[in-house]
């Protein structure tokens, strides 16, 4: 499976990353240098085996359901590259 | 008195005890060192300020008979871990100027415990590299020269690769890491220090920049095994604010690694004999086999059949859960935005600027064996390999109790190798990455210089939970191969 150039620019479309012909150009090869290197677990037989999302077993642990956290807006938009009173500002998203 | 930025953490612990010397003397030393290594590029944020007036508040407590484990200790802090009105950039552009209002839970435990912050170090973009060549803010400059090749400047290994500098350059006492593939064990193996990464669990993430949620795991740098216990005591324990932390006692591993280690079952894998290792690893292996005899242990042959396959699992699950963690990186919350010419221009533009190219390649990886009509190929397959990787080791230790190999396939290579090749960048953590899809423990101890003068590491890895064998194991690899060298420039310094 190789990725040609028009399936790079719907991964970086996905991905939300801009990119020129010429990025296409640069991040293609090596994207399929790495998607070459993968496709080695192919070999391997995993029939019936089940996948492990999570490496160790630890019991999720049930709490109350009430809020313990927030009521600081300040603090949540401390970092905001533009905010207005208690919102984050984007750019115009409706005509 | 050893002068105060050669000392371990225990001596220094007792010698502010004895008061020999005060925190703020200890911390304002190691200011001084930082500013006469500032070519090393270790640190992206310093915090002279911050830690003298943490050593002042140290000092105090001493004197109230109130101190913790680690009071008055100055470390070096990974810029991954969030800390409270400190910039935290995780070594990229886009989280440059990123002033938490939070602390994480590993720096708020070691600050409970007294430690110092010095600086938050360098580091690879979000933790994504072997070589501390892809951090926005510059390479870190290993200390240590290979004397055949001394103009080159060497790499100090990565992700961890300012922490892992700053406790070979006699900077810090020891530093915080963590480790996804690698990132504290490898770095650890090409500075000459000790790393160390506990169980999946041990830590919490909570307020860790996150890399890959299922593997990233928080660790220690020191310059003994007994010192980087001492920092893991301190970072560890069950935090409600992470589900995957593990509700689990601490132990006191410091005060039981001098244990002794007859009878106990060593494993060697088969499969971490790697064509094109040099001899001298190899030969540093043997050697560190004898050791183990020489201590009493018993060793035993084993097999973990799916190791070659670790590696390809690794470059799939670690990109899926970096590209999915990233996306939250849109310039509306926090960091750099780059305006477009509507939202989703907006968020282009950003991450387009904000990241650099390993991470640009990772996240288009991950997004890629996500995407529909690859998932089961890709992602499922990874995940089926990840449990045979761990029945692997189940199955090894049946038979023993921990494993001894070497850290890294080779030592430290100077900056600009292994550029040309992703994959071949990727091989550095052939050895490391598949304790990260088990979940195990495993400590990476200085065990000897090979021709060029560069530091070697052997790895030790345990069973889950249990650090307390891979410390004890690890103290025995210390106590036998008596690694005293230093950097050149930390003894021309000294001198």
């Amino acid at each position: 499976m190789s990725l040609d150039k028009e399936t790079v620019r719907k991964v970086a479309s996905l991905a939300h990353i801009k990119m020129t012909d010429e990025e296409l150009d640069k991040y293609g090869p090596q994207l399929n240098n790495i998607v070459g290197f993968i496709e080695q677990l192919s070999e391997v037989d995993t029939d019936n085996v089940e996948p492990l999302p999570s490496p160790v077993d630890i019991p999720l642990k049930l709490r109350k359901d009430e809020v313990t956290d927030g009521g600081y807006p300040e603090d949540v938009l401390a970092n905001a590259p533009e905010a207005l009173e208690s919102f984050y500002v984007v750019p115009k998203v409706i005509e | 008195m050893t002068e105060l930025t050669h000392m371990t953490i225990a001596e220094a612990l007792k010698g502010l005890e004895n008061k020999d010397f005060t925190s703020v003397e200890l911390t304002q030393a190691h200011i001084g060192a930082i500013e006469n290594t500032r070519h090393l590029n270790v640190f992206v944020t310093e915090t002279p300020e911050l830690a003298l007036k943490q050593a002042a508040e140290s000092d105090k407590r001493r004197t109230a008979g109130d101190a913790g484990l680690l009071d008055g200790i100055p470390l070096a802090i990974k810029d991954l871990f969030c800390t409270k009105d400190v910039q935290t950039t995780a070594g990229s552009h886009i989280l440059e100027g990123f002033v938490p209002t939070y602390e994480s839970t590993v720096t708020t435990n070691l600050f409970r415990d007294g430690a110092v912050m010095l600086g938050k170090t360098n580091l690879d973009e979000f933790a994504m590299g072997s070589s501390n060549t892809t951090s926005f803010f510059g390479n870190v400059i290993n200390p240590w020269k290979n004397q055949s090749n001394p103009d080159a400047d060497l790499v100090p290994g990565g992700s961890s690769g300012g922490s892992s500098a700053a406790v070979a350059a006699r900077i810090a006492l020891g530093a915080t890491g963590t480790d996804t593939g690698g990132s504290i064990r490898q770095p650890a193996a090409f500075t000459g220090t000790v790393g160390v990464k506990p169980t999946y669990g041990r830590c919490s993430r909570w307020g860790t920049v996150a890399f890959a949620s299922s593997l990233d795991q928080a660790g220690a740098f020191a310059r003994t095994v007994e010192d980087s216990a001492l920092l893991l005591q301190s970072m560890s324990g069950h935090d409600p604010m992470d589900s995957t932390s593990a509700d689990k006692n601490v132990p006191d591993w410091a005060s039981t690694l001098q244990g002794d280690i007859k009878g106990m079952k060593i494993g060697i894998p088969k499969e971490y004999r790697m064509d094109g290792m040099p001899d001298e690893i190899e030969q540093l292996w043997q050697k560190g086999i004898e050791w183990m005899k020489d201590a009493g242990a018993e060793i035993i042959d084993v097999s973990l059949p799916h190791t070659k396959y670790a590696l390809p699992a690794y470059y799939i699950i670690a990109p899926a859960e970096a590209s999915t963690n990233l996306s939250r990186y849109d310039g509306v919350r926090y960091g750099l935005r780059v305006e477009g010419e509507n939202l989703r221009d907006t968020y282009e533009s950003t991450r387009a600027e904000g990241f650099g190219d390993e991470v640009k390649r990772r996240i288009m990886i991950g997004t890629y064996v996500l995407s529909a009509g690859y998932y089961d190929a890709y992602y499922m397959k990874a995940q089926k390999v990840r449990r045979l990787i761990l029945q692997d080791f189940e199955k090894a230790y049946e038979q023993c109790d921990a494993l001894l190999t070497p850290t890294a396939p080779s030592a430290a290579f100077a900056i600009g190798e292994k550029e040309d090749d992703q994959i071949k960048m990727y091989l550095n953590d052939i050895f490391t990455v598949p304790a990260n899809l088990a979940g195990l423990p495993g400590l990476s101890v200085p065990a000897g210089l090979d021709k060029d003068g560069l530091p070697l590491g052997l790895q030790i890895l345990g069973k889950a939970w249990d650090e307390e064998t891979i410390f004890r194991v690890g103290n025995k690899i210390e106590q036998a191969a008596n690694f005293t060298a230093i950097p050149e420039m930390v003894m021309q310094k000294a001198a």
